[in-house]
Parts: C-alpha cells; structure tokens; sequence
C-alpha cells in the first residue's frame, strides 16, 4: 500500500534534486575525467537496467502500441494515430466507467480522511486501555486485500450475511448489495474504506500526537473548547499530513483493481467498473491491447492532473 | 483577584509524592514568583493553580471561591508557557487573538484588544508574521501580548525567561515588570533563577523536597532566610556554612572551625553545637604570616568591580569571600580570615536557630 504512493510523491524532489547535483558537478568539471565517466555508468548501470525494462520500456510501449490497432496476441498492425483516444473519450460505456471511477475516489477519499480523523482525534487522547482502541482501529493495515474482499463478501451475503441477519431482524427489506447496481458502488466504498482507515489512521494518530500539548493547554486556559481546539489547532498543524494522506488515497482509489475483481467483477450492468477494472478486461478478455493502452495513458494523466490539482489547492493552506 | 492555597497536596499514583501542606495567600496586584531548584514541583503547583493539573488534596481558592473542580477557562487566569505555546501556522496578530475569537468576541473587541496589546509589548510592526520569522524576545512578547489581551487580572508565568540569553533576560524581566505594575496584574511567576525572584518579586515563594520552605519578602528571604537550603539558595557567591560550637569557658564566645576563628557575641551563643551562615561580603581577609594565618588561598576571580577570593580554612573547610576592586594573592598564600557580626545560627539539621518551621514558613 504504502510502496507505490511513496515512489509517486518522492519523484519530483528526487529528480530536482538529481538535475542541481549534476549542474553543480558538470561546473566543477567531474564529468570531463573520462575514468569516472566510466565509473559512473557502472554505479547507474543496475539502476538502469532494472528501471528500463521493468518501468520505462512498458511506459514508451504502452504509448505505442496506443497509437496502432493490434492482433489478438498484442503485436500492432495498423497505425492509427490518436483514433483510439478518440473512440474511447466519445464513447458512452467509457465516459460512464469514468464517472464511476471519479464517484468512488472522491467518496474513498472524503469518507476515509473524515473517520480517519475522527477516530485519531479520540485515539489521541490519554485514557486507560487507549492503546487496544489503537491496535484496533490500525488493524485493517494488515489485511490483505483478498482476505477483506471475502470478509465482506460474507457480511454483504444476501442471505446469511451478517447486514442481511441485521436487517431481516429489524423487518426492513432485504438489500441485495453486490448485485443490485443502485447498491453495489456503495458496498465497493464501504470496503474500501474499511481496508484504507487502518493506514489512515495510523498516520494520523502520529501526526496528532507530535503536535505541542501546551498548544491545547493554553487554549484551554483561554476558553477554547475541545471542538474549537480541532479545528484550530490540531487540523492546521497536521495539515501536511492530511495533504500526504489524501493524495495516496486518491491515487490508491484510481488504482483499485483487486477488491472490484473479488468483489464485483466490475457489476452489475457496469456499476463498479472502474478504470483500472476496465484496462485489465479489454486487455486480458477481450484482447484489445490497443486500446487497453490508450486507456492506461489516459488513466495515468488523469491522476497526474488530481495530484497536481491537489498540490496547488493544498499548498495555500498547508504549513510546512 | 487573590489567589489562596490551602494544605495544597499532589501525588501520583497515590504514592509518588510532588506537593505536600502548601498553603499560601497571594493578595490582589501582587507579583508572586515561586522558586526552587528544578524538580521540586514549582511548575505542577503553577499548573493545579491554573486547572491543567489536578488537585490531590487541599483548596486553591481565587477570590474567596474554591475552584478545584473548575475548569481552566472557568477560572479566568491566562497563562505564559515556557516555550511560549505559539501556533506556527498563526500570524503574530492571529496568534494574540485566538483565545478572543475561541471566546466569541465581537471583532471591533477583538481588534481593540489586540492592537492594544501588540502595542503595549511594541510588536506592532511585526503583527503580520509567523511566530518563525522571530527572535526568542520577540517570541516571548507575543506570549506576553496573548496575556494582556485576553483582560484577566490574574496572569501564570512558568519560567517564561529560561529559553533567552542573559542579556535579554535583563531586559524582558523589566518588561514584565513594567507590564505587571501597569496593568495591576497578579502575577504568580515560576522561576528556578533566584535573580530573577529577588528582583521582581513582591513576596517569594521558596520550595524545596515537596514542601514550602519560606515565604516572604526578596528583604526577609535574602536577611532572614528559615534553614540552611533557603540561605544557600539566594545570593551570589553562596553563603558559607561553618561547623561552629560555644566556648566552654565563655558563653558569649563562638569558636568557628577547629579553632580557626573566635567571635564574641552580644548575646549568649545559642546552642553548644551549631552551624553559622555568614555571606561572602561579610568575611574579611587580611594578608598574615604562617604562624597568625587561619587559612590559605586556593584560587581568586576578578570580576572588574569585585574579587572572589575561593580559601581553605586550617579545619578544612572551604569558605568564599567577596572582597571589593582588585585583589591580588599568590596560590597557598597564607592568610587570616575574619567573620563579620552579621552571622546567622543553624542547628545541625540545618533550622535556623530562634525561630520555628511554622513562624519561618509564615514570616
């Protein structure tokens, strides 16, 4: 969960980083020795190779074979420029899937952040047997997917799951969530967030507890209130980790694949079928690699521009 | 606002005791500081005074009302932290008016009160600012601002100098002081700098061991200290405590050391064995030969207007004397030191002699 998001933000520090480094070193003429040229290429050498075959020949592949029509087993046959994007951004089935993905991550990522925090809040506070409601409520970071997929499988079960018990005690109709398309999107957030809020909360419990305890004492003294105080004091000073949170949980959200495969298979009549979902059945079933393409190019713009969205909004009301 | 405190008590856990019997009156515009060597739960009882802290046993009163269940904001006191408790992500100005907004001001008062109060500790150039983009002076006025603000009369400062340099001690502790008398406040101050307590305080409060151990005037504390620890605890260089005993022959006569010094009193010695207390400034020294010395000089320190003489009396012990201008000796130079008639009397479990805990606690 963690290693992806981590790559992501990390990379335009890095790569800055990288170009100052080597402006500095190219000034200070290290680079005219041809021996350490040749060292060099040995140091990056692994580095190079490993990144070029697993990240960038796929990424100038994919963009590629976006541009053509290809076979069955993958190989493109005729060049046909951007008609693919073309086809899929006029195509309703699409757009719809698209829409279903922006409800799902906008839904994860508001509703994870707001319990996360809600729960954090209390956690942080010091009472007797805190630190079970800790270990509790940061449990779900160690599940894996498949096991949550199947965990509320059973409570979603229409007839011996645990909502179904629940709600045919309390006389009310019967929810036929996986399988109804008003309910199934739903179910799909609920479990997401289920899964998230363990992470979530673990960071934010940190991120609350290395904030000064006298910031709360001398608000106390000056007549805040408890709620004043959340709002004033603990949600600005951890606002750069509110900022971290809802970035990874917005690109984990466009990312989700394993639990609408477990759970949905994209369904009922394309309810679930989000983005990531879609790439991997036009891909994998239907053989239509070309587009699967383009739609993964398209995808991977997409959270470019939420994250850097994201960054100018948050930038303003963050302090570092 | 007067602030009373009856047989005061705090354990943790039932057992670790912190406080025990303090009690205390601090009148209406007094300036109160509390002071004691660090870990003798000067800042916990600042902090039960302040609601942050719970009480164990006894009362905290303000103004004749017993607020132990009171809530901090209840109590009307305001509060200067240490490090100042500042919010960073709060410009100077929002920093001040914080407890006003949390308190639901109108916003013309919330302005008056803040501009009001920058100007008064001259940031208003600096209103704009993160905490920051200031000095540790300029940090500390901010916290003195968010006090004069927020309009209580009963104002808690815990050790709210320590994080500066000497210098700026010097002068923030005059602000305070300025600020204090000006706006009439009461002000209890902890402090573990006995200077600090002896400059600005109107009565001291001495703890030690969990338990008071004077209290009084900088005057009384500084002439009349209660025991051995209070007398050790105020004054620069510190006193010199001296094994003494009463002559046998004469009553009046008190033979200090082994021998080394005798002095003859107006009044009966009073104890056959006991300890004196005699400042610095009050031995005197005169160059001797080896057969009249009583002691030898182990080191000097020259400050400028005043010399330091460090010196081992025959008895072995060692006793520091505080001698006007420059003051030349060579190393193991012998000479002959002389007490003062300004002596105080300690018994050997360090009281002092001729007054009571109980009168020496309220004295």
């Amino acid at each position: 969960m963690l290693k992806s998001p981590a790559t992501h933000s990390s990379t335009a520090p890095v790569t800055s980083d990288k170009a100052k480094s080597k402006a500095e070193r190219s000034e200070s003429g290290f680079w005219l020795n041809a021996k350490d040229k040749y060292y060099a290429w040995i140091f990056l050498g692994p580095s190079l190779l490993i990144l070029g075959v697993f990240i960038f020949y796929p990424m100038f592949r994919t963009l590629y074979l976006s541009l053509f029509l290809t076979n069955t087993v993958g190989k493109p046959t005729v060049f046909v420029g951007l008609s693919n994007y073309i086809n899929l951004l006029t195509s309703a089935d699409y757009l719809s899937s698209l829409g279903v993905t922006m409800v799902y991550v906008l839904a994860v990522t508001v509703i994870t952040i707001a319990l996360g925090l809600i729960l954090a809040n209390y956690a942080s506070k010091q009472l007797a047997g805190i630190g079970i409601f800790r270990t509790l409520f940061s449990a779900t970071m160690g599940v894996s997917v498949s096991v949550a997929a199947i965990f509320w499988l059973f409570i979603f079960n229409p007839s011996t799951g645990f909502l179904a018990l629940v709600s045919n005690w309390l006389h009310l109709p019967q929810i036929n969530w996986l399988t109804d398309p008003g309910w199934a999107m739903l179910a799909v957030i609920i479990t997401t967030v289920w899964m998230n809020l363990g992470f979530t909360f673990l960071i934010l419990l940190g991120a609350m507890q290395s904030v000064p305890t006298t910031l709360y004492e001398a608000a106390s003294i000056e007549g805040a209130t408890p709620r004043y105080q959340l709002f004033h004091i603990t949600i600005p000073m951890i606002s750069p980790t509110l900022f971290f949170v809802s970035i990874i949980t917005l690109i984990e959200g466009f990312k989700s694949f394993g639990l609408i495969d477990l759970m949905t298979k994209g369904g009922p009549t394309n309810a679930t079928n989000m983005l990531v979902y879609r790439i991997y059945k036009d891909a994998f079933y239907s053989g239509n690699y070309a587009q699967a393409s383009a739609e993964s190019l398209i995808l991977t713009v997409i959270i470019a521009i939420f994250t850097l969205i994201q960054f100018k909004v948050l930038e303003k009301r963050v302090n570092y | 606002m007067s602030i009373s405190l009856r047989n005061v008590r705090k354990d943790y856990d039932q057992q670790t005791k912190v406080l025990e019997k303090v009690s205390a009156e601090v009148q209406t515009g007094e300036f109160f500081v509390i002071v004691g060597p660090s870990g003798c739960g000067k800042s916990t009882l600042l902090r039960m005074i302040a609601g942050l802290t719970p009480i164990t046993d006894g009362e905290v009163r303000i103004n004749d009302r017993v607020v132990n269940e009171l809530p901090p904001k209840a109590r009307k006191l305001t509060m200067v932290f240490q490090n100042y408790a500042l919010y960073p992500f709060l410009s100077v100005w929002d920093n001040v008016a914080f407890g006003l907004k949390a308190r639901k001001l109108s916003q013309s008062d919330v302005q008056n009160r803040v501009n009001n109060a920058l100007k008064m500790v001259n940031l208003t150039d600096f209103k704009n600012r993160k905490p920051r983009e200031l000095s540790g002076g300029q940090r500390q006025r901010v916290a003195l601002a968010r006090a004069v603000a927020s309009d209580a009369d009963i104002c808690l400062m815990d050790e709210p100098l320590s994080n500066l340099d000497a210098q700026l001690r010097i002068r923030m502790r005059q602000e305070i002081y300025n600020l204090q008398r000006k706006l009439g406040l009461t002000l209890i101050y902890v402090t573990h700098d006995q200077v600090e307590a002896m400059t600005m305080a109107d009565h001291i409060m001495v703890l030690n061991d969990q338990h008071v151990q004077q209290i009084g005037t900088p005057a009384e504390i500084y002439q009349h200290p209660a025991n051995e620890f209070v007398a050790q605890f105020f004054g620069t260089p510190q006193i010199n405590i001296l094994p003494a005993k009463r002559s046998a022959e004469n009553s009046h006569l008190l033979t200090v050391g082994s021998n080394d010094m005798q002095v003859a009193l107006n009044e009966e010695v009073p104890a056959d064995q006991l300890r004196i207390g005699v400042r610095p400034d009050e031995l005197t020294i005169s160059r001797a030969d080896s057969v009249d010395s009583n002691a030898v000089v182990k080191n000097t320190e020259f400050l400028g207007n005043e010399t330091i003489v460090y010196a081992t009396l025959n008895s072995g012990d060692n006793v520091r004397a505080v001698l006007p201008g420059q003051v030349n000796f060579r190393g193991y130079e012998p000479i002959k030191v002389q007490v003062g008639s300004h002596l105080l009397f300690f018994n050997n479990d360090g009281e002092r002699i001729g007054l009571t805990k109980e009168e020496a606690v309220h004295a």
